[in-house]
């Protein structure tokens, strides 16, 4: 690990956090707020790579832990990994790394389609794959309940994945990282 | 750190070492889980609600860390009330509130810098695995140093693309955003480098690991 | 004694620096040049955060090629934008970031601190978080952080250009009253008046080299030119 790459983990745990500034928007019904948050997670991964996307947002959720009150709505500590929603948090890094992982095996030929499918599998599916049991578990609901609740969130997300998937595309052309550490 | 949860007081809750409030809290969340009884976690709810009196927080804050989950709650509430039972329901709710409850009293009674320097602390084994400590030091302060600035930044960002009427457009924020803060990220791996950082001292610990470069 | 011997320097196709061969001993010495002209790059030179495509720089007789550690310990860096340099969150751990990279003991590091924040009248300031300083006083930490670590020689890269003119004074005079020998890299002509040496570069190349009364008017004249 570089100093080059410390610096590019604290810069984008600090732009994970600076996305918490739009105000969450609460989705009728079901109450869980989507925020531009999870759009940070997705770009660490789409921008950074699986190993220092994912460690940028271990990084961040560290400093929310720690009490630093950085997710959106200024919630932090260590409620909120122990509410309804901290499956979807611990998910957060697994995520990012999951679409890193997808972005560098695609690399060289990344476009729209390919980002927004890095960001489909890695920033929907696997964060699901955390998010719901925990709730699940948690609320003692069945898994197919919490599946069928969650699925209001879909529609949010694959908004989200296509903003990712956009500003991937446009930042890798304008300053591609990734490939600046596999030529480096 | 200006940004905390902190809040000020003089109380036993804030003087008790962080690590004893974290495994009192991991005790605590095991613990509603084993319990089946709603009526078992009711004097449990009660504990926290004496203990946030201890402390001396405010009770307005208990009430802005559970608003938000309100109606989730709610909504667990009904669909088990409907669907299973509401013995049940109760139970699940009261178990929400408890944990979260419990975990920001942890959280507004311990400072972040302390809660940082214990979290770094039960990280130490991990050297083992390759973990460097200054590394992870250094990404944590560096982390708190840009935070305030990127705050900065998006707010310039937006009002400039207010001024052309697309402060709606994510993209159109984040695009800059990223690009300006990768371009940062150069100088500041020149700066860190120009000052002898070369990842073989920790913050503080004098006894540096052997480097790993 | 700063030697630079046949050094050219390229980014990909680009060459940045053109053969530049030259022996700098004085004390103060100012480098001017327009945008893209590598004053940049010639200042990174120095303290080898640039090691050059070819040709050598030794400071002293080291050869950054080989020893840039020990070449950081002697020549300090302060860049253009404070924000970029300074690294931690509060000022007292930013002027000790690089007294605990040369593995100093904790009350060595204290005493050195106290000192600086002292002499350039920081100390108010100590446990402020270096978000909420101004625009000077950040340059003026910036410098402090470098300086605390006692360098021989001190680069700066343009270190007033984003500053307010009560700022620049500020920084001109704090400059005037350093021990170190200096290279400033400057759009600031008025900067340089008191300066030993002035090298005007252009096109990778020193294309001008004396007191600043002959280079100074030599790179207006060369500016008027280009237009």
């Amino acid at each position: 690990m570089s100093t080059r790459d410390i610096v590019h983990i604290a810069l984008f745990a600090a732009i994970v956090a600076a996305l918490g500034v739009f105000p969450p928007i609460i989705l009728p019904l079901v109450g869980v707020p989507i925020t531009a948050q999870s759009l940070g997670v997705m770009l660490a991964g789409s921008v950074l790579g699986a190993r220092r996307g994912g460690l940028a947002v271990l990084l961040f959720l560290a400093l929310v832990a720690a009490g630093a009150p950085l997710l959106a709505g200024g919630r932090g500590g260590f409620g909120v990994f122990l509410g309804p929603s901290g499956g979807f948090l611990i998910g957060w890094p697994v995520a990012a790394f999951a679409i890193g992982w997808l972005v560098e095996r695609t690399w060289q030929r990344l476009d729209l389609g390919r980002a927004f499918l890095a960001n489909v599998l890695g920033g929907i599916l696997v964060m699901y794959a955390f998010g719901v049991p925990w709730i699940a578990v948690a609320a003692e609901i069945p898994l197919a309940t919490a599946f069928t609740g969650a699925l209001g969130f879909v529609p949010g997300d694959l908004v989200k994945a296509g903003i990712a998937a956009v500003v991937a595309v446009t930042v890798k052309r304008a300053y591609p990282i990734i490939e600046a550490k596999t030529s480096a | 750190m200006s940004f905390g949860l902190y809040i000020e007081r003089q109380s036993p809750l804030h003087r008790l070492a962080p690590s004893v409030k974290l495994a009192a809290l991991l005790a605590a969340g095991i613990g509603v889980f084993l319990v089946r009884d709603p009526l078992w976690l009711l004097p449990v709810l009660g504990m926290v609600g004496a203990l946030w009196a201890v402390a001396q927080i405010p009770m307005r804050q208990a009430w802005r860390q559970l608003r938000p989950l309100a109606v989730l709650m709610l909504l667990f509430l009904l669909v088990h009330g409907w669907l299973t039972s509401w013995t049940l329901g109760f139970l699940v709710v009261l178990r929400f509130a408890i944990l979260v409850l419990a975990a920001f009293l942890v959280t507004t009674t311990t400072r972040l810098s302390e809660m940082i320097e214990t979290l770094e602390r039960a990280m130490a084994p991990l050297t083992r695995f390759g973990v460097n400590p200054a590394k992870v030091s250094l990404a944590l302060s560096l982390a708190l140093r840009f935070i305030p600035l990127l705050y900065d930044r998006v707010r310039e960002i937006r009002e400039a693309q207010r001024a052309r009427g697309r402060e709606r457009s994510i993209v159109s924020i984040a695009v800059p955003l990223l690009v300006r803060t990768l371009r940062m990220a150069n100088d500041l791996t020149e700066a860190l480098e120009a000052r002898g950082f070369d990842g073989t001292v920790t913050a503080d610990a004098p006894k540096p690991p052997k480097p790993r470069r | 004694m700063i030697e630079i011997l046949n050094v050219s320097h390229r980014f990909g196709d680009r060459l940045v620096l053109d053969n530049i061969t030259l022996t700098l001993g004085e004390k103060r010495i100012g480098v001017v040049g327009g945008n893209g002209s590598g004053k940049s790059t010639f200042a990174r030179l120095l303290n080898a955060l640039v090691v050059p495509s070819q040709g050598r720089v030794l400071i002293d007789g080291l050869d950054t090629r080989r020893e840039a550690k020990a070449i950081r310990r002697k020549v300090g860096f302060v860049f253009q934008d404070p924000d970029a340099q300074i690294v931690m969150p509060l000022v007292e751990e930013d002027i000790a970031f690089g007294l605990k990279n040369l593995k100093l003991p904790k009350p060595v590091i204290a005493g050195k601190v106290n000192e600086v924040l002292d002499r350039y009248r920081l100390t108010h300031l100590r446990h402020q978080h270096t978000h909420t300083l101004s625009g000077g006083e950040k340059q003026l930490l910036a410098l402090s952080s470098v300086l605390v670590m006692q360098p021989e020689y001190i680069v700066l890269d343009e270190p007033t250009t984003l500053l307010d003119l009560r700022n620049k004074r500020m920084m001109q005079k704090v400059l005037a009253g350093l021990d170190q020998r200096a290279v400033v890299i400057s759009h600031d002509l008025d900067m340089l008046d008191g300066f030993d040496r002035v090298l005007v570069m252009h096109e990778g190349r020193i294309v001008a080299d004396g007191p600043p009364k002959a280079a100074v008017p030599a790179y207006v004249r060369m500016m008027d030119g280009l237009e």
